[in-house]
């Protein structure tokens, strides 16, 4: 007995209705397809530029007015200290911005204050940033245009995402560890400085890895403070031989970081300078691969040890 | 006695020092909002050193912005309209590919699809925007100008393109968690009333999770409209009040950048002029940010 029209009908829209189903899986699979393609293409372009001219050279030497002798030297090393300055400034404030609002805030209108400001800190253009550092690092306190200055531009860049990964992480630690240590007799201090920090470490160190990996690539806010781009010296050593074997020269150094340097080479018009860019545009993405991947892994790494 | 009296003034020394280490914890969270006071002191004074000299009517009216030269036009149109054009072409890739990416990995992917490509999609967030540039200046002009022979060589179309996809996973990755938190049982009432897998994604699922996706999207703006690297490398350092994505034209960041590069002596008129275009910068972002915190709270959503 054939099914009667009304069933016909029913059918026929159900099958219109399924297809949609299917069209839009497509089109989900080719938007997405759209996103990988064009990260193939920029990370393809710039290695089949940049690769021949990878060497020991292009690492060990100074920039020059020669494409083909310019090299990274003062650009990695400026970027090593001026991450260093970021990370001790930035990882220890942030942490503890994040624990007294996770830990200690009262709800109150400070706490509040303070939290939509910290969303607010998250969605201000780096280059303003810049302009902060310009107006107080760089003039208002006098720092000039110095690793220090940069350093703590990037710190101030890179706070908000540590405040709010360092928050995540602790509010995943159960309630009922802080209620066994205050049992014991432990202080709130003891508390959070013996436990629950020590815990929430794997998801506050992928945050701070993040954070780091993105000032490594922020140029703008650097530009700004007035970074210099033809650097053909390195900061003064920070390990001395004598007595008392650290020094802080280093701090006021003149300086370029390896975005920097990148950017130069682009606005260049000259062909050859453009390898050079993509072969230091390349080192900047590994860079900051691996720290992603570092980052991926910690987080992995412990979410599979760690049980409550 | 006396053992009494030890634990007595331990407890106190205790005490006293849980309350300042409590205090240290507190100014570390209050820096932040010293760092913003600090924002909007500088960049308001710098600015008001300005507006001495400019007239506010002549900043927001003239149509040329021409500060360093000697017949000094102050119109910060020039500089706007660059900077909205490159933000639309942006947001005109991003929005509906990060939309259509979130439906597509919150609804329809398998949970094997979604764990491959959530974090490639988040490398696209990662790479520096620099590269960006290089990008879009070396790889997609020279393809956009295959099809256009008239492009030139520095334009907002591509920068805005290649600033679109990067802002992709900004868009994709928080609708999509707005998406996955509406309840289960929403998704199932629509099932059992018959409707498809399309048609609770569209029609229940997006709806519900409307004031996380219009979050995103504003977040899409604000960062286009900030963003510097792209379009100081690849849109060109002319400021020209221009609505055409085909030319190219400095943006309010790419001129920061421009000063910033030269050596203005600080305290200049010049020297200024980046302050105020920082302002302006300022002000356009935290409109968006605003908007989209009253559109969240309008339509927020209790399950």
């Amino acid at each position: 007995m054939a099914p009667d029209k009304g069933v016909q009908v029913m059918r026929a829209m159900i099958a219109r209705r399924k297809r949609w189903d299917v069209i839009f899986a497509v089109v989900g699979l080719l938007s997405m397809l759209c996103g990988v393609v064009a990260l193939v293409a920029l990370i393809g372009s710039m290695a089949m530029e940049g690769v021949p001219r990878l060497s020991w050279d292009f690492f060990s030497s100074f920039p020059s007015r020669h494409a083909d002798k310019a090299g990274i030297l003062s650009a990695w090393v400026g970027t090593t200290l001026v991450m260093l300055v970021t990370a001790l400034t930035a990882v220890p404030l942030g942490i503890a911005a994040g624990v007294y609002l996770e830990e200690y805030a009262a709800k109150n209108w400070i706490t509040d204050l303070i939290e939509i400001n910290v969303t607010n800190l998250a969605g201000v253009p780096s280059i303003i940033y810049g302009l902060l550092a310009l107006g107080l690092f760089v003039y208002q306190l006098d720092l000039g245009q110095s690793i220090v200055a940069a350093g703590l531009t990037l710190a101030i860049l890179i706070l908000p995402v540590v405040i709010v990964a360092t928050r995540e992480a602790i509010r995943s630690i159960p309630g009922t560890i802080r209620e066994g240590a205050f049992a014991l007799g432990a202080t709130k201090w003891q508390t959070v400085s013996q436990h629950v920090v020590p815990y929430s470490m794997a998801g506050i160190l992928t945050g701070v890895i993040i954070g780091l990996s993105r000032a490594i690539g922020e140029t703008a806010p650097i530009i700004t403070i007035g970074a210099l781009t033809y650097i053909a010296f390195l900061p003064d050593s920070p390990i001395k031989s004598e007595f008392p074997y650290v020094s802080f020269e280093w701090l006021s150094s003149a300086f370029t970081v390896m975005p920097i340097q990148m950017f130069n080479w682009v606005s260049r018009p000259q062909e050859a300078f453009h390898v050079n860019a993509a072969a230091a545009g390349l080192v900047l993405i590994v860079m900051t691969l691996l720290m992603n991947a570092l980052a991926i892994f910690i987080r992995y790494h412990f979410r599979k040890r760690i049980k409550w | 006695m006396t053992p009494d009296i030890s634990r007595f003034a331990h407890r106190r020394l205790r005490h006293l020092r849980e309350r300042f280490i409590e205090f240290l914890l507190f100014l570390a969270a209050l820096s932040s909002v010293a760092i913003t006071v600090a924002i909007v002191v500088i960049l308001v004074r710098e600015s008001l050193g300005f507006f001495e000299h400019v007239s506010l009517v002549d900043f927001l009216t003239d149509t040329q912005w021409t500060p360093l030269f000697d017949d000094a036009h102050y119109g910060i149109m020039p500089l706007v309209s660059g900077t909205l054009v490159t933000a639309t072409v942006a947001l005109s890739v991003a929005i509906p590919l990060g939309t259509i990416i979130a439906i597509y990995l919150s609804e329809f992917a398998p949970h094997r699809v979604r764990e491959i490509i959530k974090p490639v999609l988040e490398l696209l967030d990662g790479i520096p925007t620099v590269v960006y540039g290089f990008f879009a200046l070396l790889f997609v002009t020279p393809l956009l100008q295959y099809f256009l022979p008239d492009l030139p060589g520095f334009n907002m179309l591509s920068a805005g393109l290649v600033m679109g996809v990067m802002i992709i996973p900004y868009v994709s990755s928080i609708s999509e968690d707005a998406m996955r938190a509406v309840p289960m049982h929403i998704r199932e009432g629509s099932y059992a009333m018959g409707a498809t897998r399309f048609q609770t994604a569209l029609r229940v699922v997006t709806p519900a999770a409307f004031s996380g996706i219009a979050a995103a999207y504003i977040l899409g703006i604000s960062r286009a409209i900030g963003e510097t690297m792209v379009v100081a490398v690849a849109a060109g350092m002319q400021p020209n009040l221009t609505w055409n994505p085909m030319e190219p034209a400095a943006t309010i960041t790419t001129y920061i950048v421009q000063v910033s590069l030269g050596d203005l002596p600080h305290g200049s008129l010049g020297y200024q002029t980046i302050f105020a275009a920082g302002l302006v910068l300022l002000l356009m972002t935290l409109f968006f940010n605003i908007a989209g915190h009253l559109l969240r709270k309008r339509f927020r959503e209790v399950y």
